[in-house]
Formats: structure tokens, sequence, C-alpha cells
């Protein structure tokens, strides 16, 4: 703060609380009608203050069945999402961190030529390739499986060249001492690299963690057996009733259930969250 | 390119380690990538039985569609209606916050956390409160304006939901970066032009403003890349390009013509486009902003 302003100070808390207000309008929205019964839906607007019905609408949601397009009980759909966000960032960690200690600790011939390829994966998201990377999957008959909705999103060179950052900082002299030693890559790679990523990592796997949650296209695409849908990718489906009115509780129930996790982890973790976003967007 | 100054001398260990990243992007990355490029010079018959080469002709088919054209425009207008409302917000809030001593803590961690709502979500709930007959935002506009809102029917209407529920879910993202270039800027600089009598609004636009140029220019990239890819969900959650194709953005319309128009040689011609486009962009990015806008 420059200069000491009275008005300026009331403004700038004025500016904050709208936008405080504006962030969390669209939750409020949600999680109120998420607490109504489907009849209060039914005519005028929607209710802006809470109802009783809270308890009927999560626990029925949770257990599925309610109507034709809610037949899957949604504990599955967050089951398939936890494991396809935990899948994604574990393996994503995992494959980019050896490929940058390959890169960075030794030389060997086409070493700038496999970062190339790495450094492409960044301009071919998913969504400019849908087609021809829906055959690949459908050929490999990765369709409907765990394997077909994580393993081709491990693929990273955000990455990649985060831990390449992070590695080419870590002083010459450990690796140097470690090989005197008598350390070998595996051993030094496990003992002294590891151990002294950690932050990174963590940080890295919360961004990681929404990102693999938060996925939508992707699961579209390679599911269309209900018993692998993510949430975020099945509310849409609920939400399409052609010849009902929707039952708007339950889709709200679901929609708070759906932001819930990956809202917690960046409020939990935001320590983490903010260093895991400025590292891997240098 | 840099390395260590000692290195390990195995062989075949970098190989082995780096294995697995590579298979996966030769087979999940360059193999589809490379497909889309062959399929694009292809015309497949209405029966799916033979192919035909045909050269450019789907790009000059592209390129001559009023449809394609009209996505196009589409995207441009979506794509600058969200990137600057999206910034400007969150500049403005990151301002604010930086005058703030004891509360940025607790203001910064209440404006955050949307960028945890997947941009999916974000749609649903905005479409929820946009809803015609139910929603709070147009019963308000009908009382007030007497504005018949329906983004089923009006195409205008369909775009300002898919931009305010885009806007709604970026603005915790840029926000973030807006508050940490905000606080690389000496203070002694806006301290000297205070003393030297400048008010805020001219301290603004002198001193903070040119100052956070490389902030801006580099979330200008991102929020870009942002509107043009990540957007596909809240459309796809919304209005599913509608009506009649007020929201098919570039991206959906890939989509909607390879996956449920199933014309391949036309939906591959278009990811090429879209590729040619992310490249632009990631070159842009690399190049002019590792150096850093400079005042």
């Amino acid at each position: 703060m420059v200069e000491n302003q009275r008005w300026l100070d009331i403004l700038a808390h004025a500016v904050l609380i709208c936008g405080v207000a504006l962030v969390a309008f669209p939750v409020y929205v949600a999680f109120i009608a998420s607490t109504h019964e489907p009849s209060a839906f039914a005519t005028g607007t929607i209710p802006l203050l809470p109802g009783d019905n809270i308890a009927t609408s999560y626990t029925g949601v949770m257990a599925g069945g309610i109507s034709s397009q809610m037949s899957v009980p949604i504990s599955l759909m967050l089951f398939n999402s936890m494991v396809m966000a935990l899948l994604i960032a574990v393996g994503k960690i995992v494959i980019s961190i050896v490929s940058a200690f390959a890169i960075v600790y030794f030389r060997f011939p086409f070493r700038v030529l496999a970062f190339w390829l790495i450094f492409i994966t960044l301009m071919l998201p998913v969504e400019v390739r849908i087609l021809p990377t829906y055959e690949v999957i459908a050929d490999l008959g990765m369709l409907n499986s765990y394997t077909g909705l994580t393993v081709p999103l491990m693929a990273s060179a955000t990455a990649t060249f985060l831990f390449r950052q992070v590695f080419l900082t870590i002083p010459d002299e450990m690796m140097e001492a470690a090989r005197i030693d008598g350390a070998g890559p595996m051993k030094f790679f496990r003992d002294i690299l590891l151990p002294m990523s950690q932050t990174n990592i963590a940080a890295l796997f919360v961004i990681l963690f929404i990102y693999g949650w938060n996925q939508y296209l992707w699961p579209i695409l390679v599911t269309t057996d209900d018993s692998f849908y993510t949430i975020v990718a099945g509310i849409k489906r609920m939400a399409d009733v052609v010849d009902s009115e929707p039952n708007w509780n339950y889709i709200m129930a679901v929609t708070v259930l759906a932001m819930l996790p990956p809202v917690a982890v960046v409020i939990l973790m935001q320590r983490l969250f903010v260093k895991g976003l400025v590292d891997s967007e240098k | 390119m840099q390395t260590k100054r000692t290195i390990f001398g195995n062989k075949g260990l970098p190989y082995l380690l780096l294995a697995p990243q590579l298979a996966i992007t030769a087979v999940f990355f360059l193999w589809p990538a490379g497909q889309a490029v062959y399929q694009s010079f292809l015309r497949e018959d209405a029966f799916g039985l033979s192919t035909t080469f045909v050269g450019m002709r789907n790009y000059e088919a592209l390129f001559n569609s009023s449809e394609y054209l009209n996505s196009l425009q589409v995207t441009v207008v979506f794509s600058i209606a969200t990137v600057i409302a999206s910034l400007g917000i969150a500049l403005l809030l990151a301002l604010a916050v930086d005058r703030m001593i004891r509360s940025a803590a607790p203001y910064t961690t209440l404006l955050v956390w949307p960028y945890a709502v997947a941009p999916a979500v974000a749609g649903i709930l905005w479409w929820f409160i946009f809803n015609p007959a139910i929603g709070i935002l147009p019963y308000a506009l009908e009382m007030t304006l007497g504005y018949d809102w329906n983004h089923n029917l009006n195409g205008n209407d369909a775009m300002i939901l898919v931009v305010v529920a885009s806007v709604w879910k970026q603005i915790s993202y840029n926000f973030l970066f807006f508050v940490a270039g905000l606080q690389s800027i000496p203070a002694s600089l806006r301290e000297a032009a205070a003393i030297d009598g400048a008010g805020p609004v001219k301290r603004f636009w002198t001193i903070t403003l040119p100052l956070l140029s490389p902030t801006t220019f580099f979330l200008l990239v991102v929020n870009v890349v942002y509107t043009l890819f990540d957007t596909f969900a809240v459309i796809h959650a919304t209005t599913s390009g509608g009506p009649a194709q007020a929201t098919n953005t570039l991206v959906y319309k890939v989509f909607d013509d390879g996956f449920i128009g199933l014309n391949l040689g036309s939906s591959a011609a278009q990811s090429v486009v879209l590729m040619c486009l992310v490249m632009l962009l990631t070159f842009v990015q690399f190049r002019y902003v590792e150096r850093r806008v400079t005042y």
C-alpha cells in the first residue's frame, strides 16, 4: 500500500466482496437447489433459501436408481473419478520424473530427439486429434477400461520440463559425491533426487489430481458402459432428460459432489496448489 | 542442450527410463496426429467402403463452407469476449487484494477455488441459473428489463451463457498470476510516483500496467488456448453448439463433424487446422514469453 486513502480501502473491500459473491453465487444456488424436494422446481423460480430435503437428495444420488437416467449410483462414479485422477497424477509423475532423469543425467545418442518428441505433445491436446485417437484406443481394445481412461493421458511435456528444471538446479556436487561413494544411477535417483524434489512432486500432484478429476472429453469418448463413467462426464447425461422435467435437486446434488473433492484439495493445500500452478506454467 | 558436468555412463539405462513416456507419446500422440494429417487428404464414400485421395479438396471445401466460416467467427467472438472479461475482472480483484495487508490471504482463498471446478461443471452451474423456465437470472431480467431470456432459441443468449460460464471458471487462475505479477513490482516505483503527486488512477496507467505487461502477455496466450480448447466441455455440457450453430466453436465442430456426423475427411482437416493453430500459439508462447515483454 503506497498511501493511506480511506475511500480506496473501502472501494477495494467493496470490489473484493463483489468478487467473492460473484464466485460463490452459482455454487450457493446449486447447493440450495440440492436441499429441496423435486416439486419445489415445478413452478416459479429456483428457491434461494435452504429446504429440508438435503439428506434424501444426497443419499438418493449416492445409492442411484432414482429414475432411468440416474440409475448409476454416484458413489460408483465418484470411485471411478478418484481412480482416474489418482492414476493419472501418479502415472504422469512417475513417467515424467524418470524421463527427466534420463535427459538430465545421461548423455546418449538421440537425446535431443527424445526431448523434442516429448515437447511435441504440448502441441497436440486431445481436442485436436479426437477421432484418430479414439480409433487407436478402439483398436487396442481399451474402450471401457481404466487403462483406456488413464494411460493415454499420462504423457506430459509440462511435468517432464518441470522435473528437468528441478534437476538442473540440484548442485552437480551431489551427484559427484554420490558417485565417489559408489552409488549407481538408480540408487542416486532413489536416495538423493527423489527426496530433494519432494515438494515439487507434491505441488505437481495437486495440480495433476485436479486435471485428472476434471477430464470431460476423454471419458466421454472412451466410456460407453456406465459402470466406467466418471462423475464430471456423467452429470451431462443426467441433465439430459427427454420426456420429463429434470430432477433438479438430484442433478445439483451430483454437481456439488463433483466439485467437492478438487475444491477441497485446493482449499486445504493452497500453498502447494499455488506453487504447482506457478511451477508448471513456467 | 543443458546437462550436468558429470554424468552416468550407462548405455542402455537412459533408453529404458525414457521408454514409457516415448511409447505413450508415439502411440497416443504422434500416430493419431499423423493419421489426422493423412485422413485429411482422403475422402470416404457414404458407406465407408472405399476411400479416395482427394489432395487439398477437404481443405478447400472447409474454407468455402459457410458453416466453417461461421464457426471461425463464433470462436473469435467467444475468445475475445472471454479473454477480455476474465482478464479485466481478475486484474480488478488483484489490484484490490494488492492493497490489503491482513485480509489478503482470506480473500485470496475465497477467490481461487473455482480453479478446481471442472469446466463442464461450471457450465452446468450457469446453465441451471440461466434456465429459461425456472432460472433466477432470466426471472430477474424479465422483471427488471422485460427481457425474455431463452438460450435454447436465441443465439446471443446462448453465447452470453457460455462466455459467462467460461469467464467465471477462469477468473481465479488469472487472479493468482496477476497477484504474483503485482507483488513483483517494486514498491519504490509507486511510492516515488505518489511523492511526485500522481494519484492512484494515474499510477495505475503509467506505472502498474506497463510493469505488469509480461504477466498480461503470458496470461493472454494461456487464456486464448483455454478459450480454444478447454471450453469444449462448457459448450458440450450446456448449449451443444446450438442454437443454429451460434456457439459451435472450432473445437466443438471437430467433435461434432467427426464423432456425431462421421465426416472423417472434413473432421481430420479441421484437426490439422487446429494443430497448426496450437503450434503457432506454442511458438509465440516460447519465443516471446521466454524473452519477456520489456518496457
